[in-house]
């Protein structure tokens, strides 16, 4: 079953066309990818579909409701958060903070406690450094956090823009680690990423972004052993 | 005795400066606007006060701090909220318009006649044998602004509302992400800094020259001036600010220089502002869609 469903999605700045009706869909349970190279329009697209910008047209179903036009904070109560570009943890506030603001959502009590311990363990270095300023933890560490705080909300649905931006190697392989697991757990993920061969690696299925368009979409499998994928997002 | 007479006056003026500079600070770094009608909430007090004092001087303070809350939510939902998004110049010249609005209202309801509560103090205690005489006005007034501060700053600090304020300050996307609803925020800064404003008039009412429609105009300025100083959208800035200008009109007002206390206090803001442009406290930052 679909969970999320976008539907000739369009948006704009001002006069650029940024996002040409787009239409794609994420099922319940399954990693799904939008590659793209810079500029394609991916961060367009998951900042419009969770209501952060404003849509020209289209129409977005979340969960069987219409969230076309529900401003962002509702849709998040809704089930949906993302991860977004630049992770954009709240600098000032502590680590364990931050997390608490990731569950602003949530309603039990009691229930943050067990969620903390779980990021904790998943985390063992938030854990260590929990009442550290936000802003200076290392890339790698915040990407965490951003991870962790989204996770605190219970989202059905997880969005990911660019996790593994601006990591090293070590780190982009433990991200994407994490990304399977919260995954196995139970979450929806949608994923978008620059580094194609890893993230199509993890994908069930992939739709390909181009100057505002899908150009292609198939599984994992199909789109990594895509000629046309190979050439221009795998180097050769 | 001469110093300690400083100290009281400094933090009794400091403290009302304060007390309307959080206004100005919370405000920008929520809505990231100059709320230049914030002044002007001030007077709403105390012509609020002025109408009931007859009727119960507490009444009057309390029913002061529900009209400027209210005033609070209708001037940010009928003058800046569809702004949102605007550029900064369209927003700064809409609220020196509704600053002059306020005045002018007040003067068609004034008729231009001062009005004043009946009392003008409410007297002042002895100390030292007389050496040292405090107004209880003045003991009261710096007694309520540090509690209001310490309140506010436990309430920032602690409470889920208060975090959600700052998370929003530093980005309202992220915050939106969390699933904070940005403009109940803005309401809610907007109800805590008229009612912050609705004191600080309750305790500059005993005066005898009255509320007049420019009786939040000076107050209103420096303690802008206040929150720049300390850095504007820093909490602990507004503060510091406030008590920073509050010594200075207190230290100046016991010199001959007190008729230039005014411009003493603005030439310090540019002091400041030349040395470090963010202010005392204040911190640089990021813009963020
Ligand atoms: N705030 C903005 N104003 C104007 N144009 C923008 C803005 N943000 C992105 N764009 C343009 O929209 C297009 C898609 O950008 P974006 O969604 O950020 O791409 P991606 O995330 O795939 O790198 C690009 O051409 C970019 O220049
Ligand atoms: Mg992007």
């Amino acid at each position: 079953m679909a969970l999320l469903e976008v539907h000739d999605l369009e948006v704009n700045y001002g006069v650029i066309r940024a996002i040409k009706g787009i239409s794609f869909e994420v099922n319940e349970g399954e990693i799904v990818t939008l590659i793209g190279a810079n500029g394609a329009g991916k961060t367009t697209t998951m900042q419009s579909t969770v209501g952060l910008i404003p849509k020209k047209s289209g129409k977005v179903i979340f969960d069987g409701n219409d969230i076309t036009k529900t401003p962002c904070h509702k849709i998040v109560h809704l089930g949906m958060t993302q991860v977004p570009e630049g992770r954009r943890i709240f600098q000032e506030l502590t680590v364990y903070e931050n997390l608490l603001m990731g569950a602003y959502s949530t309603k039990n009590k009691t229930g943050f406690k067990d969620d903390l311990n779980k990021i904790y363990e998943r985390f063992p270095r938030l854990a260590e450094r929990k009442n550290q300023i936000a802003g200076t933890l290392s890339g790698g560490e915040q990407q965490m956090l951003a991870m962790g705080r989204a996770i605190m909300s219970h989202p059905k649905l997880l969005m990911l823009d660019e996790p593994s931006m601006g990591l090293s190697p070590l780190l982009v392989d433990q991200v994407f680690e994490i990304i399977k697991e919260i995954n196995k757990d139970g979450t929806t993920i949608l994923l978008v990423e620059q580094n194609a061969g890893k993230s199509l690696s993890i994908s069930d299925r992939a739709y390909v972004l181009e100057n505002g368009e899908i150009v292609l979409t198939g599984t994992g499998k199909e789109l990594s052993e895509s000629e046309m994928v190979k050439k221009a997002y795998l180097g050769g | 005795m001469e110093f300690l007479t400083i100290l009281i006056n400094g933090l009794s003026i400091g403290g009302i400066y304060a007390m309307i500079a959080l206004g100005y600070t919370m405000v920008y770094g929520i809505a990231k606007m100059l709320n230049f009608a914030h002044g002007d909430i001030i007077m709403i007090a105390g012509y609020t006060i002025v109408l009931f004092f007859p009727v119960n001087p507490i009444v009057g303070i309390v029913a002061a701090i529900v009209f400027c809350a209210i005033a609070g939510i209708v001037i940010e939902k009928v003058a800046y909220k569809p702004l949102r998004g605007a550029s900064p110049l369209a927003v700064l010249i809409t609220a020196i318009g509704v600053s002059k609005l306020l005045q002018s209202a007040a003067l068609i309801y004034s008729k231009g006649a001062i009005k004043g509560v009946p009392i003008t103090t409410l007297g002042a205690i002895e100390l030292f044998g007389g050496n040292l005489k405090i107004d209880v006005i003045t003991l009261i007034t710096i007694v309520c602004s540090v509690a209001i501060m310490v309140a506010l700053t436990m309430f920032i600090k602690r409470s889920k509302t208060g975090r959600a304020m700052v998370a929003v300050s530093e980005d309202k996307g992220a915050a939106q992400l969390m699933g904070i609803n940005v403009n109940k925020i803005i309401t809610i800064t907007f109800i805590i800094g008229s009612a912050l404003a609705a004191v600080a008039g309750a305790l500059m009412i005993f005066k005898p020259q009255g509320v007049e429609p420019t009786f939040g105009a000076m107050p209103g300025i420096k303690a802008f001036a206040a929150a720049v100083i300390g850095g504007i959208g820093s909490i602990p800035g507004a503060m510091v600010g406030g008590i920073v200008l509050g010594f200075i009109e207190a230290i100046f007002g016991a010199t001959p220089l007190r008729d230039y206390v005014d411009a003493i206090e603005f030439a310090i803001l540019i002091i400041v502002l030349l040395v470090k442009p963010t202010g005392i406290l204040g911190k640089k930052r990021r813009e963020k869609v």
